[in-house]
């Protein structure tokens, strides 16, 4: 997927045309009227495109939710205010770190053109190592809590990269690959989580707690939000300084609006894409990390793949354009959906998986918005 | 126990089946150059549509009917929007995946109050072939098959030679090796693709139906756990090829129902899970490393 084109009309023309009063000569061949020009400017602004896929989605759910014989106003008022009541708002915020941490498992490949759709095994395994690291090791809180979060990045991180010069070596898509190595990554953590490291006498799969010393400092008196929720955000500003103030940002963007180009520019692909799938993969084992080290404080068999982080994060990504300045404004988006979406349940009786539909039209609305930037360009160039 | 015997034929088939009809539909799709992932979401709808259908109608085939006629109107936002609209096929396709996967589970709650998996009582499953169960070899293999499973095999081999002898068929492979060229000599492109993934969709309402009616008679929340991955996987291993697709399917069919087995004799569930997606993994590597020392030898 490719930034949205920028040029201006008229660009085709002879150099040096103005975009004021059009010249007859000046390419174009009728000169739009004023309020025509204002109307395509506006429609032209990057937010219209995200903002439309949204509002369109909103209403699409709103013909379902009719359908179903229910009120939309009710439902969409409950996913507000259960999400944005005062008192989850703790729950809420450790909710839209996470999805933004997907976010970036997602965005970072996006960047030069690939999917990663791994995101849940590479959680896993970041989790799986947090948790092995933090329990057995007897360091002191100070040494041992960045290094299960840095072991879980490293972890997650080879594994994401496996991806790399499966595509550059043997021709088989990123999206593939990790699909395919997703579930094995998955079944095998669950295998772990249920017997080698299972908690002995539990009816559940799941990992004995932490010690106290291995889990996740707290944030004052907030039972949901930790210190890693902070690590999460410095990710992203990590990730909008590379993508916006360095040469390897600028490689990603030249490869993913024409890979040819790029290396013809001498970017080097494959090292390119081994970065980048390793930096998605660590960031997702992050969030594996700060999961387990987060109340309950233990690696809980599916816990971390059923909120469906993953794929609010990727929808995040894609709403967003992969743009790391607007992630975190996406995903307010998707976090509200989740967390409204349990509270719409309740109060309400709108179905949970309304989110899931919502997620999925919005992805859809925004692949079918080059319908929208092919207009213009036929009209541009016309 | 054997595990090598005519039941466990029986068990290939019955997981091979569903998984044949989804990468036969990805399969016509990239004939015509469009890369189809949205097979997991279109077979899971299809799944759903069939046991609706199936439960309204009272009769397992109007459940088919359903499944085949809602998950070809299911595509057409895929087939429109790639095609005519030159949208991206995989975002719109990750998008109906997760459209397919809410709105199963939006409408389980909303038309049948329930969560989970549904079975009423008196859903009618797919017919089995029961009168073959006297004749040798075959009775055995497809006497607790329903009809869908023999046709999936009639299908691939009718469709492989209909795109390898007819002119439909030279048409159809023009449109996707060559498109400038098929257009230059008439053929409208964007209908081909259309069409074409529609069809596709049809052929995930079938797999749906197989799996929902056929090997089970129930629908489950996200009961197609990866088989339309698999699809996608087997498509990219036979190159485009249909005639190929039996044995790729094949095997895939052979990992489940021998994870069945070895489960059946205290294997961990989790480790037979994984099994399919490492081979299929690994399969596609071993193929591609020849592919990639042909393409060294000839590239500079």
């Amino acid at each position: 997927m490719t930034a949205p084109p920028e040029t201006t009309p008229g660009a085709s023309g002879a150099p040096g045309s103005s975009r004021g009063p059009a010249t007859p000569a000046a390419g174009d061949a009728k000169a739009p009227s004023r309020g025509r020009r204002l109307a395509t400017a506006a429609l032209r602004h990057p937010a219209v495109v995200p903002i439309g896929a949204v509002v369109l989605a909103l209403l699409i759910g709103a013909v379902i939710i009719l359908a179903a014989g229910l009120d939309p106003i009710t439902a969409y008022t409950a996913v507000i205010q259960n999400s944005l009541d005062p008192g989850q708002l703790d729950y809420t915020f450790s909710v839209w770190a996470f999805i933004c941490g997907m976010a970036l498992a997602a965005a970072i490949p996006l960047r030069m053109g690939e999917f990663n759709l791994g995101g849940n095994g590479q959680l896993v395994l970041g989790g799986l190592t947090a948790t092995v690291i933090a329990s057995s090791l007897p360091l002191p809180s100070i040494v041992l809590i960045p290094l299960a979060v840095i072991g879980a990045a490293v972890v997650a991180g080879a594994f994401g990269a496996i991806s790399a010069p499966l595509a550059t070596r043997f021709g088989i898509p990123i999206i593939i690959s990790t699909l395919l190595l997703s579930p094995v990554a998955v079944a095998v953590v669950s295998y772990l989580v249920r017997f080698p490291l299972g908690e002995a006498g539990s009816a559940v799969a799941q990992t004995t707690r932490l010690p106290e010393g291995a889990r996740m400092w707290a944030l004052g008196d907030l039972s949901y939000s930790n210190a890693g929720l902070i690590i999460i955000v410095l990710l992203m500003v990590v990730f909008w300084v590379v993508d916006s103030r360095t040469a390897v940002g600028f490689e990603l963007r030249v490869v993913g609006a024409n890979r040819r180009f790029g290396a013809y520019g001498g970017v080097r692909v494959g090292r390119l894409a081994l970065g980048a799938m390793a930096a998605a993969g660590a960031a997702a084992g992050v969030v594996g990390a700060v999961i387990v080290m987060s109340s309950p404080f233990r690696l809980i068999d599916g816990a971390l793949i059923s909120p469906g982080y993953t794929f609010a994060g990727l929808a995040a990504a894609l709403l967003a354009g992969g743009r790391p300045a607007l992630i975190p404004v996406t995903a307010i988006l998707f976090t509200v959906l989740q967390v409204g979406g349990a509270g719409m349940e309740r109060s309400a009786d709108v179905p949970r998986q309304l989110s899931d539909v919502l997620q999925g039209v919005v992805i859809v609305v925004l692949a079918l918005r080059t319908v929208l930037d092919q207009r213009r360009t036929e009209r541009s160039s016309a | 126990m054997h595990v090598f015997e005519l039941g466990f034929v029986a068990a290939v088939l019955l997981a091979a089946t569903p998984i044949l009809y989804a990468a036969l539909a990805g399969a016509i799709s990239a004939q015509v150059g469009v890369f189809n992932i949205a097979l997991e979401g279109q077979m899971l709808w299809g799944a759903f549509a069939a046991v609706a259908g199936s439960y309204y109608t009272g009769s397992a085939w109007g459940g088919v009917l359903t499944a085949l006629v809602s998950t070809a109107l299911f595509s057409v936002v895929l087939a429109v929007g790639a095609a005519r609209w030159h949208a991206d096929p995989i975002i719109i396709a990750i998008g109906t995946n997760l459209l397919a996967i809410g709105l199963t589970g939006f409408l389980l709650r909303v038309l049948f109050d329930t969560s989970g998996s549904f079975s009423p009582r008196g859903l009618e499953g797919l017919p089995k072939m029961a009168f073959l169960a006297d004749v040798p070899v075959i009775g055995p293999i497809f006497a607790g098959q329903t009809a869908l499973v023999p046709l999936a095999f009639v299908l691939i081999v009718a469709v492989g030679l209909w795109l390898k002898r007819s002119a439909g068929g030279l048409r159809l492979r023009g449109v996707g090796e060559h498109p400038d060229a098929a257009a230059a000599l008439g053929v409208n492109v964007a209908s081909y693709q259309t069409w074409v993934t529609i069809a596709g969709g049809a052929l995930c309402g079938i797999a749906g139906a197989q799996l929902a009616l056929g090997n089970v008679t129930v629908f489950t929340e996200n009961m197609t756990a990866g088989r339309g991955w698999i699809a996608v996987a087997a498509v990219m291993l036979v190159a485009g090829r249909p005639l190929w697709l039996p044995v790729a399917c094949l095997g895939f069919g052979a990992a489940e129902a021998l994870g069945f087995r070895l489960q059946g004799i205290g294997a961990p569930q989790q480790l037979t899970d994984a099994a399919p997606y490492a081979i299929t993994l690994l399969v596609l590597v071993a193929t591609r490393i020849r592919f990639a020392k042909r393409a060294s030898l000839t590239s500079t």
